[in-house]
């Protein structure tokens, strides 16, 4: 089943870090308002393909909104127009016919470009091997019952730890600052009795991972709130900031 | 045929895990330091055999596919977590977890590594626990558990709709902080092309670097495949774009056998196709069963819209069928009812694939419940039904939402239009106690093996396979191999077995792309996918099966003739990824359809049309059929059946039934 | 920048509150009786120093965040919508900041720099009040003191809330609070800053 939209498609290509990048016009036709962006996508590789053409590289997975390997900046916006979406749950009847689409890749230093659209976010996994864990070997737990956590911190440390890790909120910083995606991990793990005997070695050990990675530093702009898919506030990043100063003042290292 | 040997200790059912930890040979400290491991995936079994055996102090090498490990598709497990944890005190217990699963799975899941997964389920909630994944609680402090399918108890631990995620975050966590120490180098968006068999013993992998094209040879005294499901090979699932088979296919065509290989789990609720640009199906919970009535007009081709359509027109089918469970059915036998209305003509949607699921009946009974608890006399009917949908709002939002997002209607209006989907695969690798396949030094975790789930999985049981296997079995078992091999030096990968390796490797990207032919690998993908839905999915046939397999050969030969693969090996080239595990699974796709063939009986996910009881049930053949079928690699198209028998000691077999 | 910009908050709050006093509109004698006291107390002149530290630091780190954060993209976006996610002034601090900081230096050139390196003030020649008014005459003047009020005000909207959340100063109880004050703030001083030229032009204050 087709259908009827017809889009003009901007699209950057790269073909690999150290090369250069321009946006090329693309022209897809009958797509259908059911199809999701990447499937619109397909659409146009599949032309690219038969035609003997590269077809764009993006990255994406699971394409239900979770695993957080899809990006894309798509008309000014990460994961496109719509909030509280990922790109591969965002459907094109959220787009008019006719429209043209600026697609690019997250822009950030510390996200170099592997070709086209995808990125290399490994950053984000050196911050969490810096300390976004509990240092527990398996065999050391006691049971799970004999800590009694409050439903609230329970519940709040869930919404800080439904981060997908998809790097919306670098991409939507006006200064690429990783301060949303660090600070949920940290606030995670800050709620949790569970995370108090590393808490403040782990925001410091964090942060200055963050900052060696050469993200840039938070302006409280609010973007990467109003655009993570995943609705993580802001307080996180109050909490982060207040546990590194207690860090920086109270701590021994 | 060989009869295969599974290696279960001695000894009772209660006993045979706790002897064999307490004499499994060890492998002191010093020596695990020269003794490395290479785990290929790193999900829910990856990430947590990793970072276990990184804590032991073996040298640990972890690949995947995916630009970080945490992206691997254990995330995206909705339900939950089973474990015989008992905190309802509602007569939960180790051989109650054991009993359920056995009998889910319709009695072809091998008992000792079941109780064994059974006993280690507690230990995983704790560990979880410990890594601060942030379960469920109640206002007291204490762990929440909700119900599931096949069962009577409450023991699912869960985290919202997202405990896949929370889990491997848990496992991802362990594993990022064994890299951050050194014990653990991670090779992410690298795929595992080869394995290397020195000796008749595993020692190593071709992968190549997906960012680069280079590719690469690695060295381990053993290697451990956590690569997950097949379930692509249908082209359209509930699985991410990039699960394949292609790790485990090349295990297998190296020698190690391929269990039960048509056993494939079709979840009943999943969003419908909504046309040929689909590129994957997505699940809606289980939990939606509950209080959602499934239904299809009784008057076959029936295009009224489902509102308009009167409650004497509507054809209530799994409540007629089956007024005991009623929407309440385990997944497979939901799913073929939904698809014997489908075929009968019943569908609806524009494609006529495709049944209610109905929640107006039950927004009507909270609705009334509410308008009493507020004390509202003779509420009119649409105050009874706002009050209902703001109940399932609450319950299940976030899924409604979902739907919304993904269909463009609103299912607090009209009902949701649902069709069974491809969702988990039972069959795998075939392992021993140990999770060893028959290649000694090669192990098989989580998904990727055939061991605990028979031919049908219970909800929860997933996760809870994946971590068992990672966490508290591997640690253990892999001691009985390595400790034989402290003697054995690190191999130099100029070893003539590694340049050999590669060397295929490189013939088939070579090959691959010099075809240049004029169809996109989608196109074959796609090609395959339908013929193994139409013969070898939620029901089967002889002739259908023997079709196939032609079908399936016919379509290999177009591949290797006439697919198109753009750019070069020497680049990040996505197509040629998916080029390499199309073919995969074309030939993956021909042994589900021999599997399917031979088994000539109906059970848990895998039913023939020939066996079946005269109301349309599955017909199990205990006396024939309860075995394991390990298939071995023979050559091109030729796989030879190995069987392990099944011996129930512990529990009598009976017959399922849901009337 | 949070620690800074709220010391520089408080400095102008005490700043607004000694000018209003020309509001009393009694021909600047309070106003001048409270200049002289901020004038000849040593711990206010102890503060000065302090407050311009202050000050060089908070232009010092806003350097360097800037220079910092634009290394962290070096590519910028070709379509880039920023107003679907955040709010102009918040992104444009640097901006603002630049715009107060050109005021400042005329508007200290104005003030301070008479009362401080020439004697027409100590000597008594001349009232700080006197001064006002003579500035104030000059419509350019009065124009960009409204102009750069405009702009404090915007800078102070986006900086009084941000700067508790640096400091990581956030309470679900208290986040109302916070944000209702700075909009307080940020509405009253520079509205109260900006009425003193006008009503001096306009020969409101006698």
């Amino acid at each position: 089943m087709s259908g009827n939209m017809n889009l003009t498609l901007k699209v950057w290509r790269q073909k690999n870090n150290n090369a250069e990048g321009k946006l090329v016009n693309y022209q897809v036709k009958d797509i259908s308002p059911d199809m999701s962006f990447l499937e619109m996508m397909d659409v146009l590789n599949e032309q690219l393909i038969v035609k003997g053409d590269e077809p764009i590289a993006f990255d994406h997975d699971c394409r239900e909104g979770i695993c957080g390997m899809c990006s894309l900046y798509i008309n000014g916006r990460p994961h496109g127009p719509k909030d509280r979406v990922t790109t591969c749950q965002l459907h094109m009847r959220s787009f008019e016919d006719g429209q043209t689409i600026t697609i690019e890749p997250w822009r950030a230093a510390p996200f170099p470009i592997v070709k086209d659209l995808a990125v290399n976010r490994s950053a984000f996994d050196r911050i969490i091997a810096s300390g976004g864990y509990v240092s527990v070997n398996t065999g050391n737990a006691q049971d799970a019952n004999s800590l009694p956590i409050g439903k609230e911190d329970a519940d709040l440390s869930f919404a800080a730890a439904a981060c997908i890790g998809c790097g919306a909120c670098v991409a939507a910083c006006k200064n690429a600052s990783a301060m949303l995606f660090v600070s949920a991990k940290v606030s995670q793990l800050a709620l949790l009795p569970q995370g108090q005997p590393e808490r403040y070695l782990r925001v410091h050990n964090m942060v200055a991972k963050m900052d060696e990675e050469g993200f840039g530093n938070c302006t409280n702009t609010g973007a990467c709130e109003a655009e993570c898919p995943k609705g993580i506030s802001l307080s996180n990043i109050a909490r982060m900031n207040r546990d590194y100063f207690v860090a920086g003042f109270a701590s021994d290292n | 045929m060989s009869i295969l040997d599974a290696k279960i200790p001695e000894g009772t059912l209660e006993q045979k895990w706790t002897k064999f930890r307490s004499s499994v040979p060890l492998v002191n400290p010093a020596n695990k330091r020269n003794l490395e491991v290479i785990v290929v995936g790193s999900g829910l079994a990856g990430a947590s055999a990793a970072a276990s055996l990184a804590e032991l102090g073996y040298k640990v090498k972890v690949f995947c596919f995916q630009d970080s490990p945490r992206r691997a598709h254990s995330i995206a497990a909705q339900g939950g977590i089973n474990a015989a944890k008992n905190y309802q005190n509602d007569g939960d217990s180790v051989y109650r977890l054991f009993y359920d699963t056995i009998k889910g799975g319709d009695y072809r899941s091998r008992e000792a590594n079941v109780y064994r997964l059974a006993e280690v389920s507690s230990g995983i909630i704790d560990q979880c626990v410990a890594q601060g994944v942030p379960f469920a609680r109640e206002y007291g402090g204490m762990l929440s558990n909700r119900s599931f399918g096949g069962t009577q108890v409450q023991r699912t631990f869960y985290a919202a709709g997202q405990t896949g995620q929370q889990l491997l975050l848990g496992a991802y966590s362990s594993l990022e902080r064994q890299i951050g120490m050194g014990a653990v180098k991670m090779y992410a968006r690298h795929e595992m092309l080869e394995t290397v068999t020195i000796d008749g013993k595993c020692r190593g992998i071709i992968a190549r670097d997906l960012t680069t094209g280079k590719l690469e040879r690695h060295f381990g005294h053993a290697v451990l495949l956590c690569t997950g499901g097949y379930g692509n090979v249908f082209y359209l699932s509930t699985n991410a774009m990039g699960s394949n088979v292609t790790a485990a296919w090349k295990a297998h065509k190296k020698g190690a056998h391929f269990a039960n290989p048509c056993f494939t789990q079709i979840h009943p609720t999943c969003i419908p196709v909504s046309g040929d640009h689909q590129s994957k199906l997505t699940l809606m919970s289980e939990s939606l069963r509950n209080d959602g009535r499934i239904w299809v007009p009784k008057k076959a081709g029936d295009t009224r819209k489902p509102i308009d359509i009167p409650e004497e027109e509507r054809d209530y089918y799994l409540e007629r069928r089956y007024p005991a469970f009623g929407n309440l059915v385990p997944r497979d036998v939901a799913s073929r009812a939904a698809k014997e209305r489908c075929d009968a003509g019943f569908g609806v949607g524009a494609s006529k694939m495709a049944v209610y699921l109905d929640f107006a009946f039950n927004m009507d009974r909270y609705g009334k419940i509410e308008a009493s608890k507020k004390g509202l006399e003779n509420p009119d009917a649409h105050t009874i039904r706002e009050l209902g949908k703001g109940v399932v709002k609450e319950k299940y939002g976030n899924l409604f939402d979902m739907y919304q997002q993904i269909t463009g209607e609103n299912p607090y209006e009209m009902p949701m239009r649902i069709y069974p989907a491809v969702h988990y695969t039972m069959g795998g690798l075939w392992v021993d106690y140990n999770l060893m396949t028959t290649v000694p030094g090669l192990y098989a975790l989580g998904e990727a093996n055939f061991s605990d789930h028979g031919a049908n999985r219970l909800g929860a049981s997933a996760l809870m396979q994946g971590l068992a296997d990672g966490y508290f079995v591997i640690p253990y078992t892999i001691g009985s191999y390595l400790s034989k091999e402290i003697s054995t030096k690190s191999i130099d990968t100029n070893h003539e077995a590694f340049t050999k390796a590669e060397q295929e490797v490189q013939e088939k990207l070579t090959k691959l792309l010099a075809i240049k032919g004029t169809k996109s690998v989608d196109y074959f993908h796609k090609k395959l996918g339908k013929i193994i839905w139409n013969e070898c999915g939620m029901s089967r046939t002889e002739a259908g099966l023997k079709k196939s397999i032609e079908d399936v050969r016919a379509l290999q030969k177009e591949f290797w003739s006439d697919v198109i693969v753009p750019g070069t090996a020497d680049e990040f080239n996505p197509e040629l990824e998916k080029a390499g595990r199309v073919a995969d699974f074309l030939e993956l796709g021909e042994l589900m359809c021999i599997d399917a063939l031979d088994r000539n009986e109906s059970c848990g996910g895998h039913f023939r049309e020939e066996f079946q009881t005269e109301d349309g049930e599955a017909l199990r053949d205990d006396e024939k059929y309860a075995y394991v079928a390990a298939w071995e690699f023979k050559g091109q198209n030729q796989f030879e059946l190995h069987k392990e028998e099944l011996k129930y000691e512990n529990i009598k077999i009976a017959q399922r039934s849901y009337k | 920048m949070g620690i800074t910009g709220l010391f520089l908050i408080s400095f102008l709050m005490v700043h607004c509150f000694l000018n209003s006093l020309i509001f009393i509109n009694d021909g600047g004698e309070t106003f001048n009786l409270g200049a002289e006291f901020m004038a000849k107390n040593w711990l206010i002149r102890a503060m000065e120093i302090v407050l311009f530290g202050g000050l060089l630091w908070h232009i010092i780190q806003a350097a360097i965040l800037t220079r910092e954060n634009k290394k962290a993209r070096p590519v910028a976006y070709a379509a880039s919508n920023p107003s679907a996610n955040s709010k102009w002034y918040s992104r444009s601090m640097g901006l603002l900041g630049t715009i107060l900081l050109i005021f400042l230096i005329i508007h200290l050139r104005h003030f301070w720099v008479v009362s401080r390196f020439t004697d027409e003030i100590t000597s008594g020649r001349e009232t700080l009040f006197n001064e006002m008014k003579e500035v104030f005459s000059q419509l350019w003047v009065v124009i960009l003191y409204c102009l750069a009020m405009v702009s404090l005000g915007y800078h102070l909207l986006h900086g009084f809330k941000s700067a508790f959340q640096t400091l990581g100063w956030n309470h679900v109880k208290y986040n109302a609070i916070i944000e209702k004050t700075g909009v307080i703030i940020s509405i009253v001083l520079p509205v109260l800053f900006a009425a003193m030229p006008i009503a001096i032009y306009m020969g409101l204050i006698k």
